[in-house]
């Protein structure tokens, strides 16, 4: 447990279900589904054929000529820090901003920019790529953009651990703030690569939802016709300070970030520990930092993503980590998985469950699972008095992260 | 055979498409840089959509030439 608290001040959005955080939210709550039929020609030719595709295009918000400078991951990481910076109200708060720092990663990169160009490369020569290659495609990009963008000048971090990057850049900037280094960290994830290259992979994989006829009912965490997750784009951005400098400047605090844990399975590079043994880790680890019990612990925001595989070893975690007593929910059902912005977007809907005192809906969760022995808010938000409640996400590679949200 | 103004003119549908320049502004006298606020990997790229548009070879030792919206019409007016 660290004496340095840490909240947080701002959050911004831009994702399947709307384009800021109030609109995702209302989605969320409403047990809409962001999930849709691609209408692009290479969609045909696959086997999976459905997305959640951002809900606002991220050149409705941003200006034409530097779109042409930024990947699709870069720009919206930038619609949803921007976001959350103007919520934070830092703005005008005279903050030095050496003392202003940035954890963003994305769990695949640039690498819609990469095989745009490298088309470009083997039609029309090398005369042809973009200058603005290097720059687009660099997986510390969407960091380094929204770093220039703030002025930030206390470190601009990008890290990569597929699945967990959210939730892995709010646990850097919780460990930024506490050590001294920042006042402030824009922490966040971002995922952009809707690209046949990537489909295929994970299609081939056997990782995503064929239900194609009925996208809106593809991600069904926890059923059992799961049949693999829902390729999901979005950004989500978070303002993390130090609650001393937040309380001085008068800021409006939705929650406090008291803890968070990390750990590594050390087993496979795609399957998770089927005991959860990793996870269970890194939940008991986040509650012991944030100097609670398990007993405290009222909700959980699950990794759950809609696998056969992957959803049911979460559920064993959660009962050994905290009990059989939190009302648990898979915000994957309406967003789909956003990947390396999957953390950052399910830690501000635990955030804003813990303010508002509800817990988001799983949809489409019919028939569940005869593993399935904890509560969970199918079909319908259910109101419920949250003082703290529990991110999870895990990543390929066996990347674990947990962290605890409280209410200040 | 492209008249001055004619060149001028395709350059600066260049530059608004590149770099947001408005079309208003460019004018032979006025620096790429200085005036006119194109960054160097925007320059890149409007040399490679003007070799294109004017159908002229600009070799990158020449490019550090043209400084302003005239030089880049000279060369292009010299050499398409």
């Amino acid at each position: 447990m660290s004496n340095v608290d840490v909240v947080v001040t701002g959050l911004g959005a831009t994702t399947p279900l709307g384009g800021d955080v109030a609109s995702t939210w209302d989605a969320l709550l409403a047990g809409r589904s962001g999930v849709s039929r691609l209408t692009t020609e290479w969609a045909e030719r696959l086997t999976v054929k459905i997305a959640a595709q951002l809900k606002v295009d991220p050149s409705e918000v941003i200006d034409r000529v530097r779109m042409r400078r930024l990947d699709r991951s870069e720009a919206i990481a930038l619609i949803a820090a921007k976001q959350a910076w103007a919520d934070s109200g830092l703005e005008d708060a005279g903050l030095d901003k050496e003392r202003l720092a940035v954890s963003f990663g994305s769990g695949i990169g640039g690498a819609t920019t990469l095989l745009n160009q490298d088309d470009i490369l083997e039609e029309s020569g090398q005369r042809k790529v973009s200058p603005h290659t290097v720059p687009m495609l660099m997986p510390n990009g969407p960091a380094a953009w929204v770093g220039i963008d703030l002025q930030a000048r206390a470190g601009v971090h990008a890290m990569a651990s597929a699945c967990a990057t959210g939730a892995e850049a709010m646990s850097l900037g919780l460990d930024i703030i506490r050590s001294g280094r920042a006042d402030v960290v824009v922490a966040g994830g971002t995922e952009a690569v809707i690209h046949p290259l990537p489909f295929a992979g994970f299609a081939n994989m056997r990782a995503m939802s064929t239900r194609n006829d009925e996208p809106e009912k593809a991600s069904r965490p926890w059923d059992k016709g799961r049949d693999g997750f829902v390729f999901g784009e979005g950004s989500g951005a978070i303002v993390l300070e130090r609650a001393d400098h937040a309380k001085a400047r008068g800021a409006r605090i939705y929650a406090r970030l008291a803890g968070a844990g990390i750990t590594s399975d050390g087993f496979d590079i795609v399957q998770p520990d089927p005991e959860c043994k990793g996870g269970i880790r890194a939940m008991t680890k986040a509650i012991r930092d944030a100097g609670l019990t398990g007993a405290d612990i009222a909700h959980v925001n699950a990794h759950a993503t809609s696998t056969p595989a992957g959803d049911m070893g979460e559920i064993i975690g959660i009962k050994a980590a905290i009990g059989t007593h939190p009302v648990i929910t898979s915000t994957k059902s309406m967003s789909g998985h956003l990947l390396g912005a999957a953390g950052a977007l399910e830690s501000i809907a635990t955030i804003l469950a813990i303010r508002d005192n509800v817990v988001p809906p799983t949809i489409n969760l019919d028939d569940p699972d005869d593993r399935l022995d904890l509560d969970v808010a199918a079909h319908k938000a259910r109101p419920l008095e949250i003082n703290a409640a529990m991110n999870n996400s895990f990543g390929f590679g066996g990347h674990n992260v947990a962290l605890v949200f409280t209410r200040v | 055979m492209a008249t001055r103004d004619e060149i001028t003119s395709g350059l600066a549908d260049i530059l608004e498409e590149v770099a947001g320049v408005n079309p208003d502004d460019v004018a032979e006298g006025k620096s790429f840089t200085d005036d006119l606020d194109v960054d160097s990997l925007s320059m890149v790229e409007v040399v490679v959509a003007a070799e294109e548009k004017f159908g002229v070879k600009i070799p990158d030792n020449e490019v550090q030439n043209l400084k302003t919206v005239g030089d880049a019409v000279s060369y292009i007016e010299a050499n398409h």
